[in-house]
């Protein structure tokens, strides 16, 4: 059937519906309106500044560190080997404690703020005390 | 072989190359990274609002609905209320189950001819499980997204987060949503090579969605698991557009950009496509209309104005002439009255 060029059918439900849809489809919109945060800048401490590089290379942890935890976690807790080499030979301890939290000793400006920013709550601390220097078995 | 679905899947392979060339070849990242998703967006929300209000200007002059229960008729026979409703409150609710359980494919049944000239019609419910698993996985995807949409994440996001990751399996951890929407698009690909019947009446405008949303969904999963991109970089982006201060950060990775293109092509296309289902459900009037033709009398608005001649004045005219050729007549001139008068109206 032709359109009828006069109007619209129900047409208070279907501007309404249509009121409905362009609220939700711009929602990311609307709702940063107020408030933008930028992206979070992590804080290294002087040791992990010192030490240069990580683990791996700066672009691998970014991206694999969670692998990377995930390995490592398997390893100690399966296998009971804790000792890590990485491509460059050199030796790590596997432990988030003691080995990763040694240098990252800030956790709520190093690891929280990009996960909080990703919405990532990963169970790490669920176990593990964030700041080891506390003496904390 | 299938020139449908072939056709369909050299062009989602060209869009994932075209994404991949214009990025990691010509670095085009602005044009793939905020043009196309701010254009795809615009012809969304436009495209969508326009079929909408065409929807709205084409007349429904008849209820069509469709029925599977009894219409309301007289007090001894049990109507079946939510099925073939009366009123309003009925036509919601069979829009609600129609919307949120897909009632309609839950009565989808398989026909076959078994033995020799045997008729039979199954029961099929797999269209009805992986269409709703398809949905479900697929709303939960989205909703997922808003992560990187919103600054701070909302907490029901995360609340949904948390359940889809509910059995922490590896690191980064499964998002089930995300492997469920996988494979209830290979099913519904596959029901419609395998069966002939629907391999038949497939077209292009058939798989494209389904290969599109296929290699969306691969390439989000990739990137999550396998080839990682930098996700507080990709979020900077995201949110770049969203407050409309764009940007584009060093180093997100290739994928993110495949994934972002696929994404807009999905956006602009959806409302040209049989994916506006999802606006078309609302107008759909064999789901919309109340059942109610034994109550009410629904007149074509179109109707032009029909010169009528009733029976009744027919006789009127010709009376005479009927009585002469010896025609029964409904109304007998004179006093003498016509036994047949109190039957008929």
């Amino acid at each position: 059937m032709p359109n009828n060029s006069k109007g619209m059918y129900n047409k208070n439900l279907v501007i309404a519906g249509i009121v409905i849809f362009v609220i939700l489809a711009a929602f990311p919109f609307w709702f940063n309106v107020v408030k933008s945060a930028p992206a979070p800048e992590v804080v290294l401490t002087e040791k992990a500044k010192a030490a240069k590089e990580c683990v791996r290379s700066k672009e691998y942890m970014t991206t694999d560190h969670m692998v990377l935890l995930d390995v490592w976690r398997d390893s100690v807790v399966r296998d009971a080997k804790r000792t890590y080499v990485n491509p460059k030979g050199v030796e790590f301890n596997m432990s988030l404690s003691n080995t990763c939290l040694d240098c990252h000793s800030n956790k709520t400006e190093f690891c929280d703020r990009c996960h909080d920013y990703a919405s990532v709550s990963p169970y790490c601390w669920d176990c593990h005390i964030d700041n080891p220097q506390g003496g904390i078995e | 072989m299938n020139a449908n679905y072939m056709y369909s899947l050299i062009a989602v392979i060209v869009l994932l190359l075209l994404a991949y060339v214009g990025v990691a070849g010509l670095h085009l990242e602005v044009l793939f990274g905020i043009v196309f998703p701010y254009v795809a967006m615009a012809i969304f929300v436009a495209g969508f609002v326009y079929k909408l209000v065409g929807w709205a200007k084409s007349p429904v002059p008849f209820p069509i609905t469709t029925t599977s229960g009894q219409q309301v008729s007289l007090p001894m026979v049990s109507p079946a209320r939510i099925d073939n409703p009366n009123n309003k409150l009925g036509v919601v609710i069979r829009m609600l189950l129609e919307i949120f359980l897909f009632r309609s494919l839950f009565r989808n049944t398989k026909f076959e001819i078994k033995d020799t000239n045997k008729f039979s019609y199954e029961m099929e419910k797999w269209l009805w499980l992986f269409a709703l698993a398809f949905h479900y996985a697929f709303f939960v995807v989205l909703i997922r997204h808003l992560r990187f949409f919103t600054e701070p994440v909302l907490l029901p996001v995360q609340w949904l987060e948390k359940l889809d990751g509910f059995f922490q399996v590896g690191l980064p951890g499964i998002f089930l949503s995300g492997f469920v929407l996988m494979a209830a698009v290979i099913y519904l690909f596959l029901r419609r090579v395998w069966i002939p019947q629907m391999r038949y009446i497939s077209l292009p405008a058939d798989y494209f969605p389904l290969f599109l949303i296929l290699a969306i969904a691969a390439s989000g999963i990739l990137m999550r698991y396998v080839a990682k991109v930098d996700i507080v970089n990709a979020k900077e982006l995201t949110m770049g557009l969203v407050t409309l201060r764009p940007t584009i950060p060093e180093g997100i990775g290739v994928l993110f950009y495949v994934h972002v293109f696929l994404v807009s092509v999905l956006l602009a296309y959806f409302p040209f496509s049989k994916l506006m289902h999802l606006g078309g459900i609302f107008f759909c009037p064999t789901r919309n209309l109340p059942g109610n033709t034994r109550e009410f009398r629904y007149e074509n608005p179109w109707n032009y104005p029909v010169k009528i001649h009733t029976y009744e004045a027919y006789e009127d005219e010709f009376r005479e002439k009927m009585i002469e050729a010896g025609l029964p007549v409904e109304k007998m001139p004179g006093p003498e009255k016509n036994l047949e008068e109190g039957e008929k109206e």
